[in-house]
């Protein structure tokens, strides 16, 4: 399971995440990443983009995705004929590693795909996956596609 | 029997089932006969303190059962319940 993973983002979705990530700014934005995997591993195909539902003044440095925009998800990933493989959400003013708040409430197998936006421009992606004993993250290799 | 729907992040707990036929007349048995099956499952659905964890979310019949009876709604034989994990960090 911890063995060198990759995921797959085609450029255009990555800036997608990163232009979600500046709008949110200075709260932070998050939102779902749909996709396939195999055995060869994770692809991404779409991105659901969605409010983050916590109160205004936690905005900041908290994010929520609501069970009610899960089920949605999993409606529309259905209809697509792709999961949901993972999540991705912004750090303003903050490096893109998960913070203790990120590990306490992350669910494992999920890619957490965390963006740095730094004073509203978003400088870089990371994306991680929960250990099976919720120690902490390890890291999976984001590769670019056309 | 009713129907346990087992989200993707949890199925390498169940064997890769995605759904689960168990005896349960009250969602909160048919979780305990989940955790009996699929011991595995439990730290993911509850805490050390024997509490379901909160980001784990049950639906019935596109109700969330927050809004229904909690874990103790009832179930009839043909009922379907879904976990639907809620995402949170900071």
């Amino acid at each position: 399971m911890e063995s060198p993973l990759t995921i797959i983002i085609p450029v255009r979705i990555l800036e997608q995440i990163h232009a979600h990530g500046e709008q949110a700014y200075p709260e932070e934005g998050a939102g779902l990443m749909l996709g396939l995997e195999d055995e060869t591993g994770r692809s991404i195909k779409s991105l659901l983009f969605l409010e983050n539902a916590r109160e205004e003044d936690a905005r900041h440095n908290r994010y929520l995705i609501t069970a009610d925009d899960m089920l949605a998800g999993e409606r529309s990933a259905e209809d697509l004929g792709l999961s949901i493989l993972g999540i991705f959400h912004s750090h303003p003013d903050h490096p893109n590693q998960p913070s203790e708040f990120d590990r306490e409430y992350a669910i494992p197998w999920y890619s957490y795909l965390i963006t740095s936006i730094q004073a509203g421009k978003a400088v870089g992606s990371k994306c991680w996956r929960l250990r099976e004993d919720r120690s902490g993250f390890f890291s999976e290799q984001i590769d670019l596609a056309d | 029997m009713p129907t346990l729907k087992i989200p993707t992040p949890l199925r390498p707990y169940t064997s890769g089932e995605s759904a689960i036929t168990l005896p349960g007349k009250t969602v909160a048995e048919l979780l305990q006969a989940a955790v009996q099956r699929h011991p595995e499952l439990k730290k993911h659905l509850f805490n050390d303190d024997n509490q379901l964890r909160p980001f784990v979310n049950l639906f019935l019949k596109e109700e969330n059962v927050n809004h229904l009876g909690g874990l103790d709604t009832p179930l009839a034989e043909e009922d379907t319940v879904l976990i639907i994990p809620s995402i949170a960090g900071g």
